[in-house]
């Protein structure tokens, strides 16, 4: 039987953390995600947990990892400019290897953009907005239920892979009412990862050797004898800076190897009548929705359009979009950008079939209508 | 570096031994430079108050400062520039138990990290600030900081520094911390017990540490490393006999103590967790 009740993008997506077990919150207000720091500062005290608004962006992502450090599950919340503040603090968070769960809320950028209205241009940042290389997964649910099971599922990965996690909505799901399934949430129903303990002696513990899965066994800040360094400096094993090029050469492509072998497992679309679709949507969060229902416009005129809705943005399901543009005529990428997920697609699609773009950034969200015009232009052979 | 002689017996003479990560050593130090002494009188501060390595965490930002949490054993942080306090704030939060120390710098605490620094002090939460004022960005080569003396010379102050200079003190006073001390590394003994008073008080406790930068400041300005030393020893003094000189006789002298102590007011972490222990209902 499902038990429906009727959810707020934003409150879900602080309740599903709870959830998930997270018991630290940090933030600093901003439209269009400051909802989830009010729900957290609700709830997060009556959970036991710690809610803090900080004095910036960057303290908030700086608190969050310190909490990450002391064995709390952590998260903060923000959008567009927020984010940017955020950065050199998850580039920190991922070179130390400290779980945690960032939120973007987005709205029209650049800077102070279209607060109040949706955008979908952080997809390039949220991988590389933070200097140097590296891998951090992105996840983009497309309705209020999925918010939920993102943000359980951003938790699990977080742990799982040491890493911080980033989860992108867009104003429209934020703010979006929309019924839930809360069956699936209840106690003992999902599935909840906890970071590893070392399985060493004090004397053998080393914080930062990592394990055949290449996670590193980190144990909280406070465990008596498992005492420990962590350095955003390039560091050996027992956590501090080395610059011997061998072990920094091993630790970049470990930090992105332990979540690009995940890749298989963590990948998660959604196809709509892909089965014999001759050209293909590929999209995500808000724009996804308008595309579904494209989709079926294109149908009813006779046109085999389907739908690939990408939840995992990154790592990137390569392989997927590569069979999936020889398996149709044409990919229309759909996106409230100026064209930044397409840059994936082309690369993905090596070639197999044309890629082209339908571009919005001005806070208006790209209607169903539109989508299907490009849909009809594609199918006559234009562009 | 191994050490002919066996820890245990070091261990015996000098009880902080304990907490240093002896096989991290030598530092990144130069010669001469005052970072050493307030680490020892952290860790000389920590062993007379008996708390043990486990009950520790260290937090710094980046410089030359903040290079001590790496030979601290202890639960060490070494994190981004200037916000050494926001995750020292995560963390205490999350774990009150833990006795956590900030080893910061100038620039650090006072340029990039100025906002946290004032709202981790307003927020009066329990932290021990070890805040190393050498006057310069030491790990950078010697550019001009917010507590750079006007006239001196910096790498990028060329013809002498004429900004003014931040009295890190007075900062914190008014911004609501409630142990404010300012010690030397010439004055030793003196650093080790108000490092050791900052740490037992209940609240946001900075220490001004005035320290030489011997090799990047001193070359700059002409100063050999005695002649540093020797120009806190003559132009410090304690701030009892400071308060008695009359105003035209405090011009140049820089009061050393315990500059503020306020007990009354409220500790974050406890204010919370208070808060916390009443809406889950008791326990
Ligand atoms: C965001 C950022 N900006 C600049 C730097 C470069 N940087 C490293 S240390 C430092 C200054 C350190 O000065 P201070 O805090 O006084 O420490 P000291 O070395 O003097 O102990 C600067 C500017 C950096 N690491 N990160
Ligand atoms: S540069 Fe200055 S502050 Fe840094 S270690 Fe050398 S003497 Fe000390
Ligand atoms: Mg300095």
């Amino acid at each position: 039987m499902a038990k429906l009740e009727l959810k707020y993008g934003n409150h879900a997506c602080a309740e599903a953390a709870i959830l998930a077990g997270c018991r630290f919150y940090a933030g600093y207000p901003i439209t269009p995600s400051s909802e989830i720091a009010e729900k957290m500062a609700e709830l997060l005290p009556k959970k036991r947990g710690v809610f803090i608004q900080m004095e910036d962006e960057i303290a908030a992502m700086g608190a969050v990892v310190g909490a990450s450090f002391a064995g709390l599950k952590s998260m903060t919340a923000t959008s567009g400019p927020g984010f940017s503040l955020k950065q050199e603090n998850l580039g920190y968070a991922f070179m130390v290897e400290a779980p945690c769960v960032v939120v973007n809320v987005q709205r029209g950028g650049p800077s102070t953009g279209l607060p109040t209205q949706p955008g979908q241009q952080e997809i390039m940042q949220s991988l590389w907005g933070t200097h140097g290389d590296k891998l951090i997964p992105v996840f983009y649910p497309g309705n209020v239920q999925e918010i939920m099971e993102e943000t359980i599922r951003a938790f699990n990965w977080a742990e799982r892979l040491r890493t911080p996690v980033v989860l992108l909505l867009d104003e429209v799901l934020g703010h979006m009412r929309e019924t839930v399934d809360v069956e699936q949430f209840e106690e003992g129903k999902f599935e909840v990862w906890n970071r590893k303990m070392p399985d060493v002696p004090p004397e053998e513990y080393l914080p930062y050797r990592p394990g055949e899965d290449d996670v590193p066994a980190i144990a909280p800040y406070g465990t008596p004898g498992y005492r420990g360094h962590a350095t955003g400096l390039h560091h050996d094993y027992t956590g501090f800076p080395t610059t011997n090029p061998e072990m920094c050469q091993e630790l970049i492509e470990r930090l992105i190897r332990k979540v690009q072998r995940k890749q298989p497992e963590m990948e998660k679309n959604e196809f709509y009548k892909m089965d014999d679709a001759e050209i293909a949507i590929i999209t995500f969060g808000t724009t996804a929705r308008a595309a579904k229902t494209a989709v079926d416009l294109a149908r009813e005129k006779g046109i085999k359009a389907g739908l690939m809705r990408v939840v995992t943005v990154w790592p990137s399901p390569e392989k997927t979009i590569e069979d999936v543009a020889k398996g149709v005529e044409a990919i229309l990428v759909p996106e409230l950008n100026m064209g930044q997920y397409v840059l994936e697609v082309e690369r993905c699609s090596r070639g197999a079939c044309p890629v082209y773009r339908l571009n919005r950034a001005n806070g208006k969200i790209i209607y169903p209508n539109e989508i299907l015009e490009k849909v009809e232009e594609i199918a006559r052979g234009g562009k | 570096m191994g050490t002919p002689i066996p820890m245990e017996k070091i261990i015996e003479k000098k009880p902080y031994f304990k907490y240093l990560r002896l096989d991290k050593m030598p530092t990144i130090w130069c010669p001469g430079c005052g970072i050493g002494q307030a680490f020892r009188a952290a860790c000389m501060a920590l062993d007379e108050l008996g708390i043990s390595n486990d009950q520790v965490a260290m937090v710094s930002g980046i410089g030359c400062s903040s290079r001590t949490p790496g030979y601290f054993d202890g639960f060490t942080l070494h994190t981004t520039h200037g916000r050494a306090l926001t995750f020292a704030t995560g963390l205490k939060l999350s774990k009150p138990e833990l006795t956590t120390l900030v080893f910061t710098g100038d620039g650090d605490a006072l340029a990039i990290g100025g906002n946290h620094f004032i709202h981790a002090a307003r927020r009066n939460i329990d932290l021990t600030v070890v805040l190393i004022n050498n006057w310069i960005y030491g790990m950078t080569g010697g550019q001009v900081s917010p507590t750079t003396p006007e006239g001196a010379y910096a790498t990028t102050t060329p013809y002498g520094n004429y900004e003014p200079q931040f009295d890190i003190a007075r900062v914190a006073i008014a911004a609501g911390a409630t142990y404010v001390a300012r010690g030397t590394a010439y004055h030793a003994m003196e650093l080790k017990k108000l490092i050791m008073d900052g740490i037992k008080h209940k609240g946001f406790a900075l220490i001004e540490v005035l320290s030489p930068c011997t090799i990047v400041y001193g070359r700059k300005n002409r100063m050999s490393i005695e002649e540093m030393y020797f120009w806190f020893k003559e132009n410090t003094i304690p701030v009892k006999a400071w308060e008695k000189l009359p105003e035209e006789k405090r011009a140049g002298k820089i009061p050393r103590g315990v500059l503020y102590h306020d007990d009354s007011r409220p500790e974050y972490c406890e204010v919370y967790w208070n808060k916390v222990k009443q809406l889950s209902g008791g326990e």
